[in-house]
């Protein structure tokens, strides 16, 4: 079996998360969706560390980032196809 | 893998099962900690547990009091009880509460008596119970009178991608064969709350549960300063790869896998609605978060960490397990089940849930856990608001 770098929970994700110390710009990631067993494959475009997220399609301002098959906020500046999700491109719609 | 039908407790008075057989001097109030804890190192086999409060507390805080004393000396971990109060009347309210489940227990107040000859009477009274109790024997209980509450802390990204779904995947095998199951932490489900509310089974426990948590919401904005969008998510959240309140509390969510919820608990309040998945109003702190549940009657609890909680119970068996490779290596003496192999696929998640089924029969059978080899007790009172 080939090494997983991201896991994905759930189908619906748009997000998925580096499970292996990082990934580099360019990289061919391996990815695993938890909720049915799938695999899917992407190419990175950014330097993304452990734990952090990595957008699965292109975003558009305003769009919903799903994980865990949830709404955990939204998007405030567009992200495109392998590219770092956190706090610079994501925000809460809590406050 | 085949659950097994059956664990070996301790058969209670009441019909309920323990995993232990601790006999406990509860102190009612701070200041006979010390009579408490004289007694336990006088008698082998009994267990003091000293706490911060019980003296002029009032109203709902008093009550919340009395219900984690009561809780506690109920508990079926608990073979038998020594109550010790300064005063007589408080004392007795909790010993005759305890009383109703047929456990042997018995009631001390120390005023007008001193310490010295209430410890040489409680002594007695304590040998007596603890030699009482090593006489009982483990005896085969059906899987239902397992208990089990949960809780997460120290959370990073690998909680909510396998420790705690691993715990949501044990639930979901539990609960046909009826057991008991019990989740917390009112404030760590803010971001997740509308869909958590939405796992009630029924409309009363949906209703119950969205005026437990806007309540504690009305707290929030209320004794809030500018800071609370820096506090959730934490710094140390953000660096670990956390970006919203939202996606920290569907981490903390997937404890109970695709289970609904048939009744909303008070702090410290035991189920009555059979057996099923219920949600306690607690802390997100962890030591005050256990000590509810076990004393809602409670017997086994499974805690994920993600950096290495380490927190234990002095009369339910706390289990712990990561999916963080690197806690499960530096901090290995605190983890009884490491399922960190989810991440690199050698194992999924109905694997770690069957391996984490496995360990929570072991040591429902008798197995220390990790924090009660390494000696962990934390017995924390939940306080509502400052005494009279």
């Amino acid at each position: 079996m080939s090494n997983t770098d991201i896991i994905i929970h759930d189908e619906k994700d748009n997000v998925g998360v580096v499970v292996i110390e990082k990934i580099n710009p360019e990289q061919d990631c391996n990815c695993w969706i938890m909720e049915n067993d799938k695999s899917v494959s992407i190419q990175s475009k950014d330097e993304i560390p452990l734990g952090h997220k990595i957008a699965m399609a292109d975003l558009n301002e305003g769009d919903t980032i799903l994980k865990y098959g949830h709404d955990i906020g939204k998007v405030v500046k567009n992200i495109k196809k392998g590219e770092h999700v956190h706090v610079h491109n994501v925000k809460t719609k809590k406050w | 893998m085949e659950i097994p039908k059956s664990f070996l407790g301790y058969k209670r008075e009441n019909g309920r099962a323990g995993t232990r057989n601790h006999v406990i001097i509860l102190p009612v109030d701070d200041i006979s900690n010390a009579c408490a804890e004289a007694v336990a190192n006088n008698i082998k086999g009994t267990i003091a547990l000293p706490h911060s409060y019980g003296r002029l507390q009032f109203g709902a805080d008093l009550e919340l009091h009395f219900r984690t004393m009561i809780g506690t000396g109920k508990n079926p971990n608990v073979a038998a009880v020594i109550v010790v109060g300064i005063e007589p009347k408080w004392t007795k309210r909790i010993v005759d509460a305890i009383a109703t489940t047929g456990k042997p227990v018995e009631g001390f107040s120390i005023e007008g008596v001193g310490d010295i000859d209430t410890i040489a009477k409680v002594s007695k009274k304590a040998q007596e119970f603890s030699m009482w109790a090593s006489e009982k024997q483990r005896e085969e209980c059906p899987m239902s009178d397992l208990w089990i509450s949960v809780k997460c802390g120290e959370s990073d990204t690998t909680s909510g991608l396998a420790s705690n779904p691993t715990v949501g995947n044990l639930m979901d095998k539990l609960e046909p064969l009826g057991v008991h199951l019990c989740f917390g932490e009112t404030s760590e489900l803010t971001g997740a709350e509308t869909v958590c509310e939405k796992r009630g089974k029924t409309p009363e426990a949906q209703a119950k549960f969205k005026k437990t948590w806007n309540d504690y919401n009305d707290f929030i904005l209320k004794e809030a300063t500018d800071d609370l969008s820096e506090s959730q998510p934490t710094a140390g959240n953000i660096a670990g790869g956390l970006t919203t309140i939202e996606e920290k509390a569907f981490g903390n969510f997937q404890k109970i896998g695709g289970c609904q919820f048939i009744d909303v608990l008070e702090p410290a309040e035991e189920p009555t609605k059979g057996a099923g998945l219920y949600f306690m109003d607690t802390s997100s702190a962890a030591a005050e978060c256990v000590t509810l549940q076990a004393a809602g009657g409670f017997n086994i609890h499974l805690f994920p960490t993600g950096q290495g909680n380490i927190i234990g119970n002095p009369i339910e068996p706390v289990i712990k397990l990561t999916a963080n490779p690197l806690t499960a290596k530096t901090m290995s003496e605190h983890i009884d089940v490491d399922v960190s192999k989810i991440l690199s696929r050698e194992m999924n998640l109905s694997q770690a849930g069957d391996e984490l089924i496995k360990s929570t029969l072991r040591v429902a059978n008798g197995r220390l856990t990790c924090a009660e080899a390494l000696g962990h007790k934390e017995f924390v009172m939940t306080k509502l608001y400052r005494s009279a």
